[in-house]
C-alpha cells in the first residue's frame, strides 16, 4: 500500500513554520514533503485526463489541495528562496507539453507559478537519493514562471510553440515507456489497464476542448493573459493536427 | 458477480434491493415465518434481477457512460407491484416489480402458442379463463428519466409526497414528478459562471422524512444546507447552514479532503441528519447549525496515515451511514471488511467484519479491534496490516427490525439479532 521511496511522516499536526533561524533548518524537510504532495496532487490530475470519466469531486479536491499547497508556499517565502536558487535548466518543451496535456497546470495560483512540472520524468518507485530529484524538480519550476508567462500562456509564437510541443510530446511518451515498470504499474495502479494505452491518451488530450469534467480543472485563471482560454483552445486545434501527425506515424 | 454499488431495503424490509457495477439489479425477499422452523427466522432469497442500465457511449463528448447503479430508492408500495428507482451516472429509471401467477388461456383469435388462428376456422366463441402457472417475478421499465444531468448523478431520493421526488448531480438538483419524463425543475445550481472558480461539488442529497417541502445537501468542503422549496424556485440561497468550525489542531493539507461529506441521511424521526466524511460520523440537530450534537470517530487511527491513502486514492473513498429503525443506533462502514455500530443511548461502540473466512454462517459475529499502537493482543489486527482494497461502502438497515445488509464489494452479506 505504501510507495516505496516517499516519505511516510505527514503533515498532519504540523503547524506552518514561521521564518525563525530554527525553523529554516526544519524547513527543507517539510518543504520537500509539501513539494512531493504537490507533485503526486499534479500527476493525480494529470491522470484524472487519462481516465474516461473522471470523477469531478475527486478533481475538485485535489486542485484545491494543490492551491493550498502554492498558496502557502508564496505565503511563507519559500518562492522567493527557490527562484534565487535559479540553477537547473529546465526543459521549455516539457513544461508547454505538459501544460496542453493537463488542463490543471491552470491551477497556478492566479498564474504565479508552476511548480512540480519536472516531475513529470520523476520516479515514484526511486529508492535513491529522494533529495537529488526533489531538487530537480524544485529547480525546473524555477523555469516554469518566466517560461509560461512568455510563451505558453500568451501564445505569440504559435509557429514556434507548435514544433517545441511536438519535441515535447515526444519527451512526454519516451519518458512513459522508459519509465520502470514497476513504476508505471504503480502510477497506474489505480487506473483500469483498458485505459492506458496511447490512443487514450490522446484521445484525453483532444477532449481538452470538452465542457464538464474538463472545465472543473481551469480552476485558476492566468492573469497575463485572460484570452488564455481561446488561445489555448486554438493551439488544441493545431494539437489535434500534431496528434494526428504522430498517430499516422 | 459483480461489485455491490447500492443496497437498500424496501419501506417495509419484506425486499432488499442491490445495485452492481454491472448495471443489473438483484432484489431479494424475506420468506415468511414458519411455525415449523422458528429457528430460520426469515430469510432472504433472490427474488428478482434484471438489467436496469446498459452502458452508453456519449458521442459528443467521447465519453462512456458507466452502466454501475449509483442509487436505489423504493417508492412505499400503493398496490400489489412494487416500484423502485434506480439510477447510474446520467439516467434515471422507474422499474415495476410485478407477480404473475395466472395466465390467460382460451383466446379466440390466437392459439397456445400465439400464432394468429385462421378467422375462417372459427365457429364458436369463448371467454379466455385464468389459470394458475408457476410464480413469475417480472420487471419492467416504466419511466426513463433521461437527458436532464450534465455531471455525474450522486443521488436520488423519493419525496413524501410520493408524487415528486429529486437527483443531485455534482452541481445541481432537479426536481421529478413520477409521470413526467420529459421536465424537470432545477432547484439547485453552484456551477459557477466561470467553471474556473469551481471549488466545491454537491455530493449527496436527500428530501426530509415527512416535510415534502424540505431537502438537505452536503458538499465536498464538509458542509450542509437545508432549503425550503417553498421560499423560492431556485433553493440557492439556504434555509440552513451546517458547518463545524474546523479545530485548527488537526488542520493539515488534508483537512478539506477529510472533511467532504461522503452521504447525508435524515433521522427516521426527521429531528436529525446524520453526515459521513473521511474518518467520522457526526449526528446533527436541524436546530443547531452551529456543530453537531454527536461525533463519533469511525477509524481515528488512519488520520496519521492520511499522506499514504491520499497516494493510493483510498481518501476518496464515499463511505455511507444508516440509522437504525429507531435511530438509537448508526452503521457504517470502514476497510478490512470491517464495519462499525454506534450505540447513540449507551455510547457504546463495536466493530465488527463482514468475512467468510471469520465467521460461519449463523454464528455470532465476534468484536473486532484495532491496534493503534504498542503491543498487538492476540485478537487484535494492526493498522498496517489492514486491507484498504477491502471496503465497506454501503450498507442497510431494516426500517424496524435488527436486520442489517452489508455490501463486501462483491458479496453481500445479511445479519439479523441473535434469537433467544
Amino acid at each position: 500500500m505504501f510507495v516505496r521511496g516517499l516519505k511516510r511522516k505527514c503533515f498532519d499536526g504540523e503547524e506552518d513554520i514561521e521564518g525563525t533561524l530554527a525553523g529554516i533548518k526544519a524547513i527543507p524537510s517539510y518543504n520537500l514533503q509539501r513539494q512531493s504532495l504537490l507533485d503526486m496532487s499534479l500527476v493525480k490530475l494529470q491522470l484524472c485526463h487519462m481516465l474516461v470519466e473522471p470523477n469531478l469531486c475527486r478533481s475538485v479536491l485535489i486542485a484545491n489541495t494543490v492551491r493550498q499547497i502554492q498558496e502557502e508556499m508564496t505565503q511563507d517565502g519559500t518562492w522567493q528562496m527557490i527562484n534565487t536558487q535559479n540553477t537547473g535548466q529546465a526543459s521549455l518543451d516539457r513544461l508547454v507539453s505538459t501544460d496542453i496535456l493537463c488542463r490543471s497546470s491552470r491551477d497556478q495560483a492566479e498564474g504565479k507559478h508552476v511548480p512540480g512540472y519536472g516531475t513529470f520524468n520523476k520516479d515514484f518507485e526511486s529508492d535513491q537519493a529522494q533529495d537529488s530529484s526533489e531538487t530537480m524538480s524544485t529547480a525546473s519550476s524555477v523555469q516554469a514562471p518566466r517560461n509560461l508567462q512568455s510563451n505558453v500562456w500568451e501564445m505569440e509564437n504559435p509557429q514556434e510553440n507548435k514544433g517545441n510541443f511536438q519535441k515535447s510530446l515526444d519527451q512526454i511518451f519516451e519518458t512513459l515507456e522508459n519509465k520502470s515498470p514497476n513504476s508505471v504499474e504503480d502510477l497506474f495502479s489505480e487506473v483500469d489497464n483498458s485505459y492506458y494505452d496511447l490512443d487514450t491518451m490522446l484521445t484525453g488530450m483532444m477532449s481538452n476542448t470538452k465542457m464538464g469534467h474538463c472545465d472543473s480543472l481551469e480552476t485558476f485563471s492566468s492573469p497575463t493573459n485572460t484570452a488564455s482560454n481561446s488561445n489555448c483552445k486554438s493551439d488544441l486545434n493545431d494539437l489535434d493536427h500534431i496528434v494526428e501527425i504522430l498517430v499516422e506515424s | 458477480a459483480d461489485i455491490i454499488s447500492t443496497v437498500e431495503f424496501n419501506h417495509t424490509g419484506e425486499l432488499l434491493a442491490t445495485g452492481d457495477k454491472g448495471g443489473r439489479v438483484v432484489i431479494f425477499q424475506r420468506e415468511q415465518e414458519s411455525k415449523n422452523q422458528p429457528h430460520r427466522r426469515g430469510e432472504y432469497n433472490v427474488y428478482s434481477t434484471f438489467q436496469s442500465h446498459e452502458p452508453e457511449f456519449d458521442y459528443l463528448k467521447s465519453l462512456e457512460i458507466e452502466e454501475k447503479i449509483n442509487k436505489i430508492r423504493w417508492l412505499p408500495q400503493q398496490n400489489a407491484a412494487y416500484f423502485l428507482l434506480s439510477t447510474n451516472d446520467k439516467t434515471v429509471k422507474l422499474w415495476k416489480v410485478s407477480e404473475r401467477d395466472k395466465r390467460p388461456e382460451g383466446y379466440n383469435l390466437k392459439d397456445e402458442d400465439g400464432r394468429l388462428r385462421d378467422p375462417s376456422m372459427i365457429t364458436m366463441l369463448r371467454v379466455p379463463v385464468l389459470r394458475p402457472m408457476d410464480l413469475m417475478v417480472e420487471a419492467t421499465p416504466r419511466r426513463v428519466f433521461a437527458n436532464a444531468h450534465t455531471y455525474h448523478i450522486n443521488s436520488i431520493s423519493v419525496n413524501s409526497d410520493y408524487e415528486t421526488y429529486m437527483s443531485a448531480d455534482d452541481l445541481r438538483i432537479n426536481l421529478w414528478n413520477f409521470e413526467i419524463t420529459n421536465q424537470s425543475f432545477n432547484i439547485v445550481d453552484i456551477k459557477p459562471a466561470n467553471m474556473e472558480e469551481l471549488t466545491e461539488v454537491i455530493t449527496a442529497a436527500e428530501f426530509h422524512p415527512h416535510e415534502c417541502n424540505t431537502f438537505v445537501y452536503s458538499s465536498s468542503k464538509g458542509t450542509i444546507r437545508l432549503c425550503d422549496m417553498r421560499t423560492a424556485a431556485l433553493c440557492d440561497r439556504h434555509a440552513k447552514f451546517f458547518e463545524e468550525p474546523e479545530d485548527p489542531s488537526n488542520r493539515s493539507f488534508f483537512s478539506e479532503i477529510i472533511s467532504s461529506i461522503s452521504d447525508v441521511k435524515f433521522s427516521h424521526s426527521g429531528r436529525y441528519i446524520m453526515t459521513r466524511d473521511y474518518l467520522t460520523v457526526k449526528v446533527w440537530d436541524l436546530n443547531m447549525e452551529n456543530r453537531p450534537i454527536e461525533t463519533y470517530q469511525v477509524h481515528d487511527y488512519l488520520r496519521s496515515k492520511l499522506c499514504s491513502l491520499y497516494e493510493n486514492d483510498c481518501i476518496f473513498d464515499k463511505f455511507e451511514c444508516v440509522w437504525n429503525g429507531s435511530d438509537s443506533v448508526i452503521m457504517t462502514g470502514s476497510y478490512n471488511n470491517f464495519f462499525r455500530m454506534f450505540d447513540r443511548n449507551t455510547k457504546r461502540d463495536v466493530t465488527l467484519e463482514a468475512s467468510r473466512e471469520n465467521s460461519k454462517p449463523r454464528a455470532i459475529l465476534k468484536p473486532r479491534k484495532v491496534c493503534v499502537g504498542g503491543k498487538r493482543r492476540k485478537d487484535e489486527i494492526s493498522v498496517d496490516s489492514l486491507d484498504f482494497s477491502k471496503k465497506i461502502l454501503h450498507t442497510a438497515w431494516h426500517p424496524s427490525e435488527n436486520i442489517i445488509a452489508v455490501a463486501a464489494t462483491n458479496n453481500l452479506y445479511i445479519f439479523q439479532d441473535k434469537v433467544n
